[in-house]
């Protein structure tokens, strides 16, 4: 499986207001190649010493973009993902939060058979410390590289669990966001398989959340498809029950969703599961201990 | 958001489905008045936003216009105490009157997105009127699950083939197929989060909805003024109407230590830090991708609303979110508003050290702390002594 993203990643920004500038500009010293953005009605003009284009199939015309990241506000963010998909950009991230459920249920649907990934939404995007590429909203100063890939549903749990593991001494291969929205774009399992089959990963950290069925998923293949230690964490193991789920919500997941029950997945798939947010990288050190730093 | 039953079934008539005739009283005169219109025997309906009304003593027969009043006397003003609620139970304050209906089978039927495989999900069960999470714990064989892919919609057929699993027969099922069919579109059309029919009432020939919940996703209400219309203000927890004026995601429990926390997903790890530290969390509160010096102060005065804080946690892990703005904030919050409490700041991401160096250089007294862990001993000890 080819990375999803390298050194060759260009980026596009959908969405140029002042989020997209900001974590543009971020992106850019950080070492990305940011090649243009997206901004209806100032085609042609330079902001902050990045090209602006009126949609995104001449934008990809004139750069050759292979991903990009779209800040566009909620009640057009579906739009935005239809229409980089439309151009058949091979990596969509999305970092908006809000998009009606209804929404994502079409983009869903429209991807099926595309041949884009679409990471998100509501997600802190993707970093790659090796090849310096940071697409999203993630704070670079608190990664480094090295062997271990990061999976999460949570965005400043995420930075979290990066923290812990620089401060250890260990690096990260590929951090994804895949974000805490009910329908992702990708779900834990792509990313698992992605990084199984990475020779930059040697270990994984992979932080859930209570809600849906997502990580009992994972933790199936985890036990069935992965050779390459993996470390947990669950969220939300103190959350009181069915505070926001409907009881439909619960028949269709046959009762699972609580933390307890993930928990005691993936512990049965094998995988290594901190009980406090603090210890994560120490159990990611336990769970792979010949881990080359 | 969720809305009164009245309100869900002006919403079903508005798509063509049969309902009972039913009229909203707020006094025993006007449930008299509703009672003799409607005509024959009534079922008086408290109006609550909660489930298990029934059991609660929330849904009464009358007889006759005056029974109407005197059920309705005793209804208006109740605490409804039903095992959504908590003991503190629902205050009564409408009612709904509708005509009695002939009920020879009862069903059960909702609407709601499938988070596992991305579609819309239509689940039912021939055994209605009951608690549906006992049905599917103790016979999961009589839940029946549709799935319709939200890119082609529902067909006739799939509709008729449920109405069939559901042992429906000769005209039922094309009075089910209309009822699904409605209920389909008002779903998408409304960007509902769920619909839930129970009981769905077998009747003669007709399948009629005689209670229904509705759900709405409140990521979508910007393109929905109609619905956010509907809003009871007084069916909703005040500190989390409060919170989502300001665009702060808040939910109230039962412990003493107040938390302020960026993120979802970090903010439930500190409730879970907090409890493994021995201590119990006030609220679960996310400020948000976009905190600044105002919402964090907004925070601090909801927080400090609840009596039994007896201290507060702020853990700020920076990404779009700035450290130094939430470091604004916490200043400005002890200046304004007196923080009485200690306050335990730990900060890390964006602009961390900008904001740790502001919150050194200012005369507010907090204690700063270095990781969650730390964070988590500090308050705990702060709020002990």
């Amino acid at each position: 499986m080819t990375p999803w993203i390298s050194k060759q990643t260009k980026l596009l920004v959908q969405g140029f207001g002042k989020q997209g500038q900001l974590h543009a500009r971020i992106s850019r010293e950080y070492g990305t190649q940011v090649v243009g953005a997206v901004r209806p009605g100032h085609g042609g003009k330079e902001v902050e010493g990045v090209l602006c284009f009126e949609n995104v199939k001449s934008a990809v015309a004139e750069t050759g973009a292979n991903a990009t990241v779209i800040f566009v506000p909620a009640p057009g963010a579906a739009d935005a993902i239809l229409e980089a998909a439309a151009s058949e950009i091979p990596l969509v991230v999305c970092i908006t939060e809000g998009i009606p459920v209804r929404d994502m249920l079409r983009v869903r649907a429209a991807l099926r058979g595309s041949s884009t990934r679409l990471v998100g939404p509501n997600c802190p995007g993707l970093m790659c410390p090796s090849a310096q590429v940071r697409i999203g909203i993630a704070p670079p100063s608190i990664f480094s590289a090295g062997p271990v890939g990061v999976v999460s549903r949570s965005g400043t749990l995420t930075y979290e669990a990066v923290h812990q593991l620089s401060q250890l001494g260990v690096g990260q291969s590929t951090c994804v966001g895949i974000g805490g929205d009910p329908i992702p774009g990708t779900q834990f399992i792509d990313v698992l398989e992605f990084f199984e089959s990475d020779p930059a990963t040697q270990a994984v950290v992979m932080i859930g959340e209570i809600g849906g069925t997502a990580e009992e998923e994972a933790a199936e293949f985890v036990a069935s498809h992965m050779s390459i230690p993996v470390a947990a964490f669950i969220g939300g193991r103190t959350a009181p029950v069915g505070k926001r789920m409907g009881h439909a919500g619960a028949i269709i997941s046959g009762g699972k969703g609580t933390a307890q029950e993930k928990v005691a997945a993936l512990e049965k798939a094998g995988i290594a599961v901190s009980d406090s947010p603090a210890t994560i990288g120490e159990t990611l050190l336990r769970a792979a201990p010949g881990l080359k730093r | 958001m969720n809305i009164h039953e009245y309100q869900a079934k002006a919403l079903l008539r508005e798509y063509g489905i049969d309902v009972p005739p039913g009229k909203l009283a707020k006094t025993p005169e006007e449930a008299q008045q509703a009672a003799s219109a409607i005509g024959g025997t009534v079922v008086v309906k408290a109006q609550v936003h909660a489930g298990g009304r029934g059991k609660a003593g929330g849904i009464k027969l009358a007889r006759t216009p005056a029974e109407a009043a005197s059920v309705a006397s005793d209804m208006i003003g109740m605490r409804l105490v039903t095992k959504q609620t908590g003991e503190q139970g629902k205050l009564v304050r409408k009612l709904y009157v509708e005509a009695g209906s002939k009920i020879d089978r009862e069903l059960y039927l909702a609407l709601l997105v499938d988070r596992a495989t991305q579609n819309v999900a239509v689940i039912a069960s021939t055994e209605g009127g009951m608690d549906i999470e006992e049905v599917a714990a103790s016979t999961p064989e009589r839940i029946l699950n549709l799935q319709v892919d939200p890119l082609v919609g529902l067909s006739g057929y799939q509709a008729r083939d449920l109405g069939l699993s559901l042992e429906l027969e000769g005209k039922q099922i094309a009075s089910f197929e209309k009822l699904l069919t409605g209920l389909y579109r008002l779903f998408l059309e409304k960007d509902c989060a769920l619909l839930e029919i129970n009981p769905l009432i077998v009747s003669g020939n007709d399948v009629v909805p005689l209670d229904c919940k509705l759900g709405f996703d409140s990521n979508a209400l910007f393109r929905h003024p109609e619905i956010e219309a509907l809003r009871d203000k007084d069916e909703e927890d005040p500190r989390e109407a409060a919170a989502a004026a300001h665009d702060l995601s808040w939910v109230s429990l039962d412990g003493n230590i107040g938390c302020m926390v960026n993120g979802a997903g970090l903010a439930m790890a500190t409730m879970d830090i907090i409890k493994l530290s021995g201590a119990e969390p006030a609220n679960f509160l996310d400020v948000g991708g976009t905190a600044d010096a105002a919402r964090v102060t907004e925070a601090f005065r909801l927080i400090l609303q609840d009596d039994r804080v007896k201290g507060i946690l702020v853990n700020i892990f920076g990404g779009i979110v700035r450290c130094d703005l939430v470091a604004e904030g916490v200043i400005q919050a002890a200046k304004n508003i007196g923080v009485q409490v200690p306050v335990v700041v730990r900060l890390d991401g964006t602009n961390a050290e900008e904001a740790r160096r502001m919150l050194a250089e200012s005369d507010i007294d907090i204690i700063p702390a270095t990781g969650m862990q730390d964070a988590a001993e500090k308050i705990v000890a702060a709020v002990a002594l």
